[in-house]
């Protein structure tokens, strides 16, 4: 008897210990996002100002601002979103609904590699076939870089929202007389909407944050420019800028463009997280 | 007797696996003809062989012929869009579409260009979802979502769905196996009712569903047609001792 207690108690102190030590590391893990969100605050929060949003950057001591860097942001994001997101979507719908052969798997794996390939190189990829021929950097070059990183990550989220579709669904519509193209189009694919729509907010935020394919495709610019064939300011590459000047108030502005940044990707993890968890 | 459909020695293959025998079967017009038999006995892979819905299958392959009217269903140069606008199915678990009621009836009015005019749409909705007797339970909801319907509901919703385009044949593959016993009966009254305007066939695993619904029924086994009698003799009389230790429960 004695024996058995001494097994039944060791026993339960392992799974005490494993336990507690899988928890610590749980919280580890997770801890260190806050503590990076909390730091960033702390240290932006007191450089934040309407002038700061708005103004373009003035040499050191005058002020100035990230304005023209939001919007260069926004404008290369958005032309990646146009271009990236019909071709991933569509690309998507294809290796879902109709590539299960080996034109589809050689795809698959393709953009798998993709995914995988370190975006500095697909920088490297846009200067030589963009950038050298039209002979300057732009806010063109810089939004094809970013499509290319986008493409294959929404073409495979597509395609698993998709596979998540019954396929009763596609059963009942070509039975009533629908043909293939039009099952795919007008019943399969608003049934995976929401999850579609996760998948591209989710490529957006990751491209907002790259900074390597854009240092030598957009370059980086000090006035506000609307034109995508001028070299054009990210809110990536002026952090970068700012965080590797000799002077304190830069990295002050740092820290802020750093702030905005991350408040940015993680309102649209929230807003991803809500729309998501509707569905269920 | 007037054949709609002749099926005449039909092989049915999942790449190797042969899962339908040398099925020789006539279907007459405006009648109901009931499927049964064991589970796997091949009674759905058959009746999907009738709409070419097997086609979805890559590895699915048939020898045979299906007649429909006179047409060989799988001759080359069939087109398949139109078969299955002739032949309407009703599946086991229902499966509207994400879209509202009103959608779910009108899509394939709308995808075969039947409707002259959106007035036109609204009486096709309304005729469809009346002779699948769910016209009063979701008139005054039509452009809510079909998912907020109850299971049986959601089932005659979808016969509606079929209804809709036209068809002559309908094909309900085990139809009420997931609803309740008054959800069920429901179905079964339309069944008899739709009887007069179309021919049905329907797959169950229910016996007294097939004597209470059918004018004849098939007994499948094992991928082979065991016996085919009007459903009066069929449960009272049947010629093979196979069918009537089936009938009487002892196997299956």
């Amino acid at each position: 008897m004695a024996e058995a207690a001494t097994v039944h108690s060791k026993r339960r102190i392992t799974n005490l210990v494993m336990t507690s030590l899988t928890a610590i590391c749980a919280v580890f893990a997770t801890s260190v996002l806050l503590i990076i969100i909390g730091f960033i605050a702390y240290q932006g929060i007191s450089s934040l100002s309407w002038e700061f949003l708005t103004d373009t950057p003035k040499p050191v001591g005058e002020g100035g601002g990230i304005g023209n860097a939001i919007v260069g942001s926004a404008m290369m994001t958005l032309l990646a979103a146009a271009i990236g997101l019909p071709i991933g979507i569509a690309a998507g719908v294809y290796l879902a609904e109709f590539g299960k052969n080996w034109y589809g798997n050689t795809i698959r794996f393709i953009a798998d590699t993709l995914i995988g390939v370190p975006s500095i190189i697909i920088g490297i990829f846009i200067y030589t076939v963009v950038v050298m021929p039209m002979g300057r950097q732009s806010g063109l070059a810089g939004g094809l870089a970013l499509a290319i990183i986008m493409i294959p990550i929404v073409a495979r989220t597509t395609e698993e929202m998709i596979n998540l579709v019954p396929n009763s669904m596609r059963e009942g519509a070509l039975a009533l007389g629908a043909p293939q193209w039009r099952v795919s189009w007008n019943i399969v694919l608003p049934a995976a909407t929401s999850g579609i729509a996760t998948g591209a907010m989710l490529a957006i935020a990751r491209i907002t944050g790259e900074t390597a394919p854009l240092l030598f495709t957009a370059l980086n610019s000090r006035f506000y420019n609307f034109y995508y064939d001028q070299p054009m300011s990210s809110l990536t590459v002026q952090i970068y800028n700012f965080a590797t000047g000799p002077f304190e108030v830069e990295h002050a502005m740092a820290w802020a463009a750093t702030l905005l940044l991350v408040g940015f990707i993680l309102v649209i993890n929230i807003v991803v997280r809500y729309l998501t968890r509707k569905k269920y | 007797m007037q054949s709609k459909i002749s099926i005449k020695d039909l092989d049915f293959f999942y790449g190797k696996a042969q899962a339908l025998y040398d099925i020789s079967l006539e279907i007459p017009e405006r009648e109901v003809v009931a499927f049964i038999g064991p589970s796997g006995c091949g009674k759905s892979t058959f009746l999907r062989t009738l709409n070419r819905m097997n086609d979805t299958i890559p590895i699915a392959s048939v020898k045979g012929q299906v007649i429909i009217d006179g047409k060989d269903i799988y001759a080359p140069g069939t087109d398949v869009v139109a078969l299955r606008r002739k032949v309407g199915m009703v599946f086991q678990k229902s499966n509207p579409f994400p879209k509202s009621i009103f959608e779910n009836v009108a899509y394939g009015i709308r995808i075969n260009g039947i409707h002259s005019s959106k007035e036109d749409m609204n009486n096709r909705v309304e005729k469809a979802l009346r002779d699948a007797a769910l016209w009063d339970e979701v008139k005054d909801r039509l452009s809510t979502s079909a998912f907020g319907l109850s299971g049986g509901q959601q089932q005659r919703l979808c016969i509606a769905r079929a209804l809709a385009v036209q068809p002559d044949v309908i094909l309900m593959d085990e139809p009420a196996s997931a609803l309740d016993p008054i959800a069920t009966q429901k179905i079964e009254e339309l069944v008899v009712e739709l009887k007069k305007n179309y021919t049905i066939v329907i797959v169950t695993h229910n016996m007294q569903q097939a004597a209470r619904v059918s004018d004849r029924t098939a007994f499948f086994m094992l991928g082979k047609l065991i016996e085919y009698n009007p459903t009066q003799k069929m449960f009272t009389n049947p010629n093979e001792k196979l069918t009537e230790d089936y009938i009487t429960g002892r196997f299956g």
